[in-house]
């Protein structure tokens, strides 16, 4: 049954001003025009450059249910293919990465690609002659994601030809990406370590809404900080905590803490939260990194950049970044109740090992499998999912400090604890949906 | 206790029996559990990342917080069950023994329940009471894959 399909007005209608309705978590038809027009037509983050070194390695990856691949070219930049050979719809490559060498090569009749998705050859070509294979789409080559934009190595896609151009969709949030990049004084990131994944059992717009939420840290995750403090108890507050007690600890911090960080939404569903200060504000000092710093940026910029560290930017509806401990989280949809979250860890070039070794070792305790924090949201997250089926109230409250005259601004700034960081993500939500929709109509 | 293969099969049955204290002080001081995401593949918990690198001060804490009631997503609480092969010595020098342990692994919660493979790696050293833990290694088979909630120790 279709309720929602060519029913932009009835989609609009699911966001209110101060609440949303339920179907946005749980309906598969809702996902499926998500699919289609949300997350084609802004801009998704895809991977990053690091991850493609050299001329024909590739990464591969699914966005909006289209299987992608992201391919280093022999003369540096990077491109993003459909992974489906023009032929029969063979996908070129099943490893998640590797090097394809100077082309590809179908597995299954042989046609081969050039890096840029140019056809190169195919068995038994005489037997195209006077055929329209040439004309048709299937001899152009592989299809190529024309919109593509690689931001200081953080590659994104908009499959759509309609929709925001980059700077247009991001605006002042790119901000977070310079933020994270310039923590290395040689401007230059590369994934390292490895990425942490995990399938949770919930909408995708429930984890990123709670990237937003800090009034939940308190009673969510009293069982890790309160074992946490007793185990720390009797250390002064200047004592140097190992590593992860300076990590876990902060998540115990009051409503007040929370509050006073404050947050800024920008348009189109972006966010900083922890604008003032954040969990990451406290990290020990590193003399000598501060000196690398200063001596690559100059005095000013080196503190702007040291002393800003938010706790999450929100580039939506997808990525998640961590400038302080060089981490990001991406959200990748799976179904209406099924999401992947990925946790991606940085080195940054010039810096000392043990920036490396705090984005590692937060991302090990916060968002692994086997995090000691994530169960409890994870459990929630669960709950949640179950218990919007109940009748009786079809709506979801986003209504903690809600202001008419929010929804005439684009930029504003506000304290911690608003909910205006999420129903800025459903505004942008219902925003996408309609243009992708009538687009289509 | 001196033959290790024995002390392999009560530490799985410690943890089976959710006898978390009794496990935690089979660690040796310095001890460590380490689970990575490279499964096998994996040199040292340094240069990639780990589902798991725990020295004695987190894993306390993560049985402190299993034993907390507001610990909510052990209501309802998991339960594990190992079922080992039998482990072979690889081995022993000294006061000290390398065994692994090929496993199955299944944590059951509520309606669900997961199944994890792989292999357990011992490093023992023994002491007067008896056998300790200086590392605990699980390599899981598919360990960089997307994996659900694990909450107990594998």
């Amino acid at each position: 049954m279709t309720i929602y399909r060519n029913r932009p007005d009835l989609v609009a209608a699911l966001v209110q001003d101060d609440r949303v309705h339920r179907d946005l978590y749980l309906s598969e038809e809702l996902f499926a025009l998500e699919q289609e027009n949300l997350f084609a037509n802004t801009w998704v983050f895809l991977g990053h450059a690091s991850q493609v070194p050299e001329a024909g390695d590739f990464v591969t990856q699914d966005i909006a249910g289209r299987p992608l691949m992201m391919v280093r070219q022999p003369d540096g930049d990077v491109h993003v293919l459909y992974n489906r050979c023009a032929h029969k719809g063979t996908q070129l490559v099943t490893d998640e990465s590797g090097n394809t060498g100077r082309f590809f090569r179908c597995p299954y009749h042989a046609w081969t690609y050039k890096l840029d998705g140019a056809p190169l050859g195919l068995p038994l070509k005489n037997g195209y002659e006077g055929t329209q294979l040439k004309a048709c789409e299937s001899g152009q080559g592989l299809s190529v994601v024309k919109h593509v934009k690689v931001y200081r190595d953080f590659v994104f896609v908009r499959l759509s030809d309609t929709g925001p151009s980059f700077e247009d969709y991001f605006g002042e949030v790119l901000g977070a990406i310079d933020n994270m990049v310039d923590r290395s004084p040689e401007g230059k990131l590369t994934v390292g370590g490895g990425v942490l994944r995990n399938v949770v059992h919930c909408n995708w717009k429930m984890y990123l809404e709670n990237i937003n939420d800090t009034v939940h840290p308190m009673s969510t995750h009293e069982s890790a900080t309160k074992a946490a403090e007793a185990l720390w108890e009797g250390h002064a507050p200047t004592d140097p905590k190992p590593m992860a007690m300076e990590q876990i600890l902060p998540f115990g911090s009051g409503y007040e803490f929370f509050d006073k960080m404050g947050g800024r939404v920008f348009a189109n569903g972006h966010s900083v939260l922890g604008v003032n200060f954040s969990i990451h504000s406290n990290y020990a000092q590193l003399p000598e990194y501060e000196a690398a710093m200063r001596a690559a940026h100059g005095e000013a910029r080196a503190t702007e950049i040291l002393q800003r560290s938010p706790q999450n930017s929100v580039f939506y509806p997808s990525l998640s970044v961590k400038g302080s401990p060089q981490a990001i989280r991406v959200i990748r949809p799976l179904a209406a109740n099924r999401t992947l979250i990925e946790a991606w860890s940085f080195r940054a070039a010039g810096a000392p090992a043990l920036l490396f070794e705090r984005a590692m070792s937060y991302n090990r305790l916060v968002f692994s499998p086997m995090s000691v924090v994530a169960h409890d949201d994870v459990h929630l997250f669960e709950s949640i999912q179950q218990g919007l089926r109940a009748g009786g109230n079809e709506w979801v409250s986003l209504h903690r400090n809600y202001d008419p005259a929010e929804t005439q601004q684009a930029t504003v700034t506000t304290n911690g604890t608003n909910e205006l960081l999420m129903r800025n993500q459903f505004r942008a939500w219902a925003k996408s949906m309609a243009a992708g929709m009538e687009a289509a109509a | 206790m001196t033959d290790p293969r024995d002390f392999v099969a009560h530490e799985a049955a410690l943890l089976d029996e959710r006898r978390l204290d009794d496990w935690l002080a089979l660690f040796a001081e310095d001890g460590h559990y380490w689970v990575p995401l490279l499964g096998a593949a994996q040199a040292d918990p340094f240069s990639h990342n780990s589902l798991a690198y725990e020295d004695r001060l987190l894993l306390q804490l993560r049985v402190d917080r299993l034993k907390n009631p507001r610990a909510h997503s052990q209501h309802p609480a998991s339960h594990s069950q190992h079922v080992l092969q039998p482990s072979r010595i690889e081995r022993e020098e000294g006061d000290e023994a390398w065994l692994r342990t090929p496993f199955l692994y299944v944590e059951a919660r509520g309606e669900n329940q997961i199944l994890l493979s792989g292999t357990a790696r011992h490093h023992l050293v023994r002491t007067p009471t008896g056998w300790s833990i200086r590392e605990k290694r699980i390599d899981l088979l598919n360990a960089p894959r997307a994996l659900p909630a694990i909450q107990l120790f594998i």
